[in-house]
């Protein structure tokens, strides 16, 4: 147990302690303690400041696209394979299905680069049937459907576990009760599959909005430049350019700092709407 | 081929419904497989055929191991996939073990101090530390580039922690107590009973450790000098920012075509993960689920 409890006491505590550093003007040389204290300055900064705002706002554009786009397709995919007798094909198809939520933001980045840049393969194909091509890699236009696009092929199918898992608990004899009224498929699926696994769609759709603020902190990171910020800047990355780029630690850990805390409130408050709504939630 | 089991209530699809859901099925796989075909045929393809080609190669006509052999000659590459090899593997061990010992304590009840402990580990998943005050703390701790800044700020995930658990918690109780009374202490209690009843969850949690240390780069980037960076770090300076890869990654210098090359960084940095995954597969469903149901 020591070593455990170490680990978390040094590395998530005595880190979450440096966070002090987001009231103080951090001056490297001076260390955390001998750097001055400047109370809520960082803070005051941070809400006059343009920047920061447009990377909230396109945080929550993005966490909205993702909970519109990404998050019925693992669903529609569980739907899908659960209807599937056929035992071999369906576990064929979950296995590959699976794969790409192992693979790394980079090697995803890079995927996709090769199959839809400039001198990708799509574009390849419309160069060659003498079509006009397309540029997504770098278009700011383009980004927000891209990324949705890259959630989608990373995670669908590792999001397809949990429905699976709700599926596999319907209770046959339902299904063979509603047949033997005469239920259609459809039917079938609409009195009994849907009202089973709705406790698990409600759940899982109220944490993602507590967690709004978090949107794929790599992903954006590796594209940014291809992009430039006024896209693809999220509240994370703009933590990431302000403190480790510029070396202004106090104002990132600030907007670091305000994150973590409306973070933590949403994540709680939804897990309190879930518990209202007779769900388990995450946690107790 | 009848692995198709239909119960007798269930009626005969239509063939319009069966033709869609293969289609919808195919349409998966092959999203999921061509990506990885191209960049494979790329990267045995050789550099003349990649550039008549426009840059991708769907089936080489004469494959070449050349691009590997340059890669693997000594360069940076090289070094690069030593060093994400040997973080994944001591890495792996350092987070198996801690995250073993911690889980079990926090499943026996009546541990001293063992309820504050655990809701002092869930509160950290509610609430990170933040990126700077970390990287402050890994500065003041003399990590900075050494390879241990990989491995001990990411030692424990909760997620993991938690999926262990709950597979120790799912033991019965009578095995702890026959243990108990053939006289064997906690450490011989988790070694010799809880452990290898725990299979299907370690292979899961080790897997989910070793995957996370082999794809890790960010915090490479941030801690670590270039000259000591892992694989993926390399991956992304050379293919996805783009800088040119020629000069530095093979042992002798600017002689073959940046793509092929490029792609087969790719695929060293991706088979690991494909390897290793089918041996796992079939214990994620199980493990996964103890974990993420009953937190």
């Amino acid at each position: 147990m020591l070593p455990g409890l170490g680990y978390f006491l040094l590395f998530h505590y005595g880190a979450l302690a440096g966070n002090v550093i987001a009231f103080k003007d951090y001056v490297p040389f001076d260390g955390i303690w001998g750097s001055p204290w400047v109370g809520l300055g960082n803070f005051q900064r941070m809400f006059q400041d343009a920047e920061f705002w447009d990377a909230v706002l396109n945080t929550l554009w993005i966490a909205v696209l993702q909970i519109v786009f990404y998050f019925p397709v693992p669903l529609a995919l569980a739907l899908l394979l659960h209807t599937l007798t056929w035992t071999t094909v369906r576990r064929f198809v979950q296995s590959v299905a699976y794969l790409p939520h192992f693979i790394s933001w980079v090697i995803v980045v890079a995927l996709f680069q090769q199959v839809l840049g400039d001198t990708g393969l799509v574009n390849g194909y419309l160069g060659d049937a003498a079509l006009s091509t397309v540029d997504i890699i770098g278009n700011p236009d383009a980004f927000r459907p891209l990324t949705v696009a890259q959630v989608i092929w990373k995670d669908a199918g590792w999001g397809t576990i949990i429905f699976l898992a709700a599926l596999s608990q319907v209770d046959e004899q339902q299904y063979e009760a509603a047949a033997i009224d005469g239920a259609g498929p459809w039917r079938r699926f609409w009195h009994v599959t849907l009202p089973a696994i709705r406790p698990v769609i409600v759940l899982l759709l109220i944490m993602r909005l507590g967690d709004i603020l978090s949107v794929g902190f790599e992903q954006m990171l590796l594209q940014r430049d291809a992009v430039g910020p006024e896209a693809a800047e999220i509240i994370d990355t703009f933590v990431y350019y302000q403190g480790m780029v510029g070396g202004d630690y106090g104002f990132a850990a600030a907007a670091g700092l305000f994150k973590g805390v409306i973070g933590a409130l949403l994540v709680y408050a939804a897990n309190k709407v879930a518990h209202r709504l007779g769900e388990q939630g995450v946690y107790k | 081929m009848s692995a198709q089991t239909r119960p007798a209530w269930m009626e005969k699809p239509r063939p319009l419904t069966q033709a869609a859901k293969a289609v919808a099925l195919v349409a998966v796989v092959l999203l999921v497989c061509v990506p990885f075909l191209v960049i494979l045929s790329t990267s045995l393809a050789s550099p003349k055929e990649v550039v008549d080609n426009g840059g991708w190669v769907l089936w080489p006509t004469e494959p070449t191991l050349k691009a590997y052999r340059d890669i693997l000659d000594g360069g940076i590459v090289t070094h690069a996939l030593g060093v994400s090899a040997g973080v994944t593997v001591v890495g792996t061990l350092f987070s198996l073990f801690c995250t073993v010992t911690l889980a079990y304590a926090l499943s026996r009840p009546g541990v001293f101090g063992g309820r504050p402990v655990l809701i002092l580990v869930l509160f950290t998943f509610l609430f990170p530390p933040g990126m700077i005050p970390s990287f402050l703390l890994v500065k003041e701790l003399g990590l900075l580039d050494s390879y241990g800044s990989l491995i001990f700020p990411v030692l424990i995930n909760v997620f993991n922690l938690v999926v262990l658990r709950g597979f120790f918690q799912s033991i019965p109780d009578e095995l702890y107590e026959a243990a108990r009374l053939d006289g064997a202490g906690d450490w011989r209690v988790l070694w010799s009973v809880v452990l290898p009843l725990s299979k299907a969850a370690l292979a899961v949690v080790g897997l989910f450790y070793a995957v996370a240390y082999w794809n890790s780069w960010f915090y490479a980037s941030l801690y670590l000098e270039s000259d000591h960076w892992p694989l993926q770090q390399v991956l992304r300076t050379y293919v996805v920012a783009g800088s040119g890869l020629t000069d530095t990654a093979t042992s002798e210098g600017a002689v073959n075509a940046p793509q092929t090359v490029q792609m087969a960084v790719l695929v060293i940095a991706t088979v690991p993960i494909l390897l290793i995954y089918p041996f796992l597969q079939k214990y994620f469903t199980k493990g996964v689920l103890t974990g993420a149901i009953k937190s």
